[in-house]
C-alpha cells in the first residue's frame, strides 16, 4: 500500500504507456512526463501567486484579494483571463520578432530545467550523468532572453533593467555554480538522482542531508542568496525595482506576453527551489526516519512550497539593495567564502569520520565569516558616493 | 557520405562562413564574432574525430575540445575589452579608421 | 547520416551566415547564440553530453552575454553609414572560399579512407562525467593547470584593459 502510494505517478504511467502499441511507448512515456510536468507547475504558479498576493497583503496590513471564490482563492484564474483578452501591445520602433521571441525562449529555457530534478522516487524525466550541468546550461540561457526583451523593446527603462538583471544574473551565477560544486565534491557525481540517494540514509531517525554538515550549511546559505538574486527576487529586485524604472525589462509587454514573463519567473523559482532542495534538503527524502511512509513525491513538493513561502517572506520583510552593493556583495563577500567552502568541503572528505572534521570545518567558516564581514563593514564608508560611471 | 565527412564538411563550411565575417566586417565586435565561430568549428572537428576515432575511450578530443571551450572564454574577454578600449580612445569600433599606430 | 543532423547541421550554418552577413549588430550576436546552440546540439548528437553542455554554458550563458554587452557599451547597435562590409570585402570573401574550397576537396578526397558505417566502431562510446573528471585529475592536470592560470591572467587582463584611465587624464 504504502509502496503504492509512493510509485502512484509511475505506475500510472506505466499503464497508460502499456496501453499503446510497443512502437510508440517511448515516445509515449516521455512525452507523457513532459506533460505532466507542464500541467503540474503552471497549476503551483497560480497557487503561489495567490499565496504571494495573500501573505504580502497580510503582511502589509492589508487583506489581499478576496473578491473571486471563498478567500479570492480564484484570482489567479481571473488573472489569466483577464491577461488573455489584453490587447497585445507591440511598440512601434521595438523589434517585433525578437520583441516576440524573448518571452517565448524565456519559459522554453526555464521549463527544459525541470527535466533532469527528481520529483520523487523513480520520478525524474531522464537521469543524465551530467544533470547538474544540464540544469545550469539551460539556467544560463534565461540570461539571453532578459537581455532580448529589454533591447528590443526600444525603451530606456527596459534596456536599463535589462543591463542590470544581466549583470547581476552573471555574478550570482558563479556564486551559484562554486556553492553546488561543493556538493558534487562530496558525492562525487553531477547526476541529480545520486545526489538525492546520497542523502537518503538516516542515523538515530535524523536524516544525512547536506544541510545539517557545516560546509553544506554554509553553502546552502550562499546558495539562496545567488537563487534569490538569479530569480531577480526581493531583496535583489533592481531590475525591476518599480520605484525606478517602471517594470525593468518587461515594461513595454503586455497581455499574454507578459503574463509569460510571469510564468517564467515564477517557474525560474520553483526550478531553483527545487534544485536547491535536490541538493541541500535532501530531496524527496523524508526528514525522519520513521515518517519514511509518507509519498516521497509529497516531500520534495512541501520543500519546494516551504522554500517558495520563505522568497515570498523574505520579499516582505527586507528593503531593496543598492546597484553598487549588490556587486560588491557579489564578487567581494559571497564569492570568496564560496571558494573558502569548497577547500573545506575537500578538507571534511579527508578528515575521517569523527568528530574532529565538525569541529575544524565550522571553525574555518565562522572565523572567515566574522573576519570578512568585519572587515567589510569597517572598510564601508556611509558618507556621499561617488558617482564613478555616470559621466 | 560517411557520419563523419558530414561533420567535417559542416565544421569546413562554418570555419569559412568565420573567415570570410572576420576578413570582411568593418565591425571590430563582429570580427571577434566570426573568429569565435571559427574556434567552434575546429571544436566541432575535435569532438567528431574522437567520436569516430579509432580509441574514443582515450578521451583525447573531448579534452581537447574542453579546454578549447575555456580557452576560447578567455579570448573572448580579452578581446572585447580590447575594443572596448579601442572606442573609448577612438569613439568608433570601425577597423577600417584604424589605420594609424600613433594614438 | 540522419534528418537530425541535416536539421541541426542546417539550423547552424544558418546561424553562422546570419551572423556573418545581418546589418544590425546585436542581431548578429543573437544570430550567433543560434550557431552556438546548433554546435552545442551536434556534441550533443556526436554523444559528447559533457562538452555539448559546457558549451551551452560558457557560449550562450558566457560568451553571448558578454558580446552583447561590449555592443552596447560602444553603441554598436546603430547601422554605421557606408556600409557594414569592409573596403576589400571582395579579397576576403575570395580567400574564404578557397579555404572552404581546399578543406572540402580534402574532406571528400580522403572520405574513403574515413571510417565509416562498415567500418571501425560507431557504437556511442559510453562517457561518464566520472571518467572526464578523473582524466582531467590524473593525465591532463598540468594542462587544467594552465587554464586555470590563463583564465586568471585574462580575469585580470580583461579587467585592467578595459577600466578607466586615470581620472586626471581625461
Amino acid at each position: 500500500m504504502i509502496e503504492t502510494a509512493d510509485q502512484i505517478f509511475v505506475l500510472l504511467k506505466q499503464w497508460v504507456v502499456g496501453l499503446l502499441p510497443a512502437g510508440l511507448q517511448p515516445v509515449a512515456g516521455v512525452l507523457l512526463s513532459v506533460v505532466a510536468i507542464i500541467a503540474v507547475f503552471p497549476t503551483l504558479f497560480a497557487l503561489a501567486v495567490w499565496v504571494e498576493r495573500k501573505a504580502l497583503g497580510r503582511m502589509q496590513n492589508r487583506i489581499g484579494p478576496n473578491r473571486v471564490g471563498p478567500l479570492g482563492i480564484l484570482q489567479p484564474v481571473a488573472d489569466g483571463i483577464k491577461s488573455l483578452t489584453k490587447e497585445d501591445i507591440v511598440p512601434l520602433s521595438a523589434d517585433a520578432a525578437v520583441h516576440f521571441l524573448a518571452p517565448v525562449v524565456l519559459v522554453v529555457a526555464v521549463f527544459m530545467g525541470f527535466a533532469v530534478l527528481p520529483m520523487g522516487r523513480n520520478m525524474e524525466l531522464v537521469d543524465m550523468d551530467a544533470g547538474l550541468l544540464f540544469f545550469f546550461a539551460m539556467g544560463a540561457s534565461t540570461e539571453l532572453s532578459v537581455f532580448m526583451a529589454g533591447w528590443s523593446s526600444r525603451n530606456k527603462y527596459s534596456l536599463l533593467g535589462a543591463m542590470r538583471a544581466v549583470a547581476q544574473m552573471i555574478s550570482y551565477e558563479v556564486v551559484l555554480l562554486l556553492s553546488s560544486a561543493a556538493v558534487v565534491m562530496i558525492t562525487g557525481s553531477l547526476s541529480l538522482v545520486k545526489i538525492v540517494e546520497a542523502q537518503n540514509h538516516y542515523t538515530w531517525g535524523l536524516p544525512h542531508w547536506y544541510i545539517f554538515t557545516p560546509w553544506g550549511c554554509a553553502g546552502f546559505v550562499m546558495y539562496a542568496i545567488a537563487a534569490t538574486a538569479e530569480t531577480n527576487r526581493s531583496p535583489f529586485d533592481l531590475p525591476e525595482g518599480e520605484s525606478e524604472l517602471v517594470a525593468g525589462y518587461h515594461t513595454e509587454y503586455s497581455g499574454f506576453k507578459f503574463a509569460l514573463f510571469f510564468l517564467g519567473e515564477y517557474l525560474a523559482m520553483f526550478s531553483i527551489s527545487g534544485l536547491g532542495t535536490t541538493l541541500f534538503l535532501g530531496g524527496w527524502s523524508a526528514p525522519f526516519s520513521f515518517l519514511g511512509w509518507v509519498p516521497s513525491w509529497i516531500w520534495f513538493f512541501a520543500k519546494v512550497m516551504l522554500s517558495i513561502v520563505v522568497f515570498i517572506w523574505m520579499r516582505g520583510t527586507l528593503p531593496r539593495l543598492r546597484q553598487d552593493q549588490l556587486m560588491n556583495f557579489a564578487w567581494k563577500f559571497v564569492l570568496p567564502l564560496t571558494m573558502l567552502n569548497l577547500l573545506v568541503a575537500g578538507l571534511w572528505r579527508f578528515l575521517g569520520d569523527g568528530w574532529e572534521r565538525w569541529v575544524v570545518c565550522s571553525a574555518i567558516l565562522v572565523l572567515a565569516f566574522a573576519v570578512m564581514g568585519r572587515e567589510g563593514m569597517r572598510r564601508e564608508h556611509f558618507g556621499p558616493r561617488r558617482y564613478r560611471y555616470a559621466e | 557520405m560517411t557520419p563523419l565527412a558530414g561533420y567535417l564538411l559542416v565544421a569546413a563550411l562554418l570555419f569559412s562562413i568565420g573567415l570570410a565575417g572576420a576578413l570582411t566586417r568593418r565591425n571590430a565586435i563582429l570580427v571577434l564574432i566570426g573568429i569565435e565561430l571559427m574556434l567552434n568549428a575546429a571544436n566541432l572537428n575535435l569532438i567528431a574525430f574522437w567520436r569516430y576515432g579509432p580509441h574514443p575511450e582515450a578521451l583525447t578530443g573531448m579534452m581537447f575540445a574542453i579546454f578549447s571551450i575555456a580557452v576560447a572564454a578567455a579570448e573572448a574577454a580579452v578581446g572585447l575589452g580590447l575594443v572596448i578600449q579601442i572606442h573609448r580612445h577612438a569613439h568608433s569600433t570601425d577597423l577600417d579608421a584604424m589605420n594609424r599606430m600613433k594614438g | 547520416m540522419s534528418l537530425v543532423f541535416y536539421a541541426i547541421a542546417g539550423l547552424t550554418v544558418a546561424g553562422g551566415l546570419a551572423a556573418m552577413l545581418l546589418k544590425n549588430t546585436v542581431h548578429c550576436a543573437l544570430a550567433l547564440t543560434v550557431a552556438f546552440a546548433g554546435i552545442a546540439l551536434l556534441f550533443l548528437e556526436l554523444d559528447a553530453q559533457f562538452a555539448g553542455f559546457a558549451q551551452i554554458l560558457v557560449y550562450i550563458g558566457a560568451v553571448a552575454v558578454l558580446v552583447v554587452f561590449a555592443i552596447l557599451l560602444t553603441r554598436g547597435s546603430e547601422t554605421p553609414k557606408g556600409g557594414v562590409f569592409s573596403r576589400n570585402w571582395l579579397t576576403g570573401l575570395a580567400i574564404a572560399a578557397g579555404v572552404f574550397a581546399v578543406l572540402g576537396w580534402a574532406v571528400l578526397g580522403s572520405a574513403r579512407a574515413l571510417p565509416g558505417p562498415g567500418g571501425t566502431p560507431t557504437a556511442a562510446p559510453t562517457v561518464t562525467v566520472l571518467q572526464i573528471g578523473n582524466a582531467l585529475m590524473g593525465r591532463y592536470v598540468l594542462p587544467l593547470e594552465i587554464v586555470a592560470l590563463l583564465l586568471t591572467a585574462a580575469l585580470i587582463g580583461a579587467v585592467i584593459v578595459a577600466m578607466h584611465e586615470k581620472e586626471g587624464a581625461k
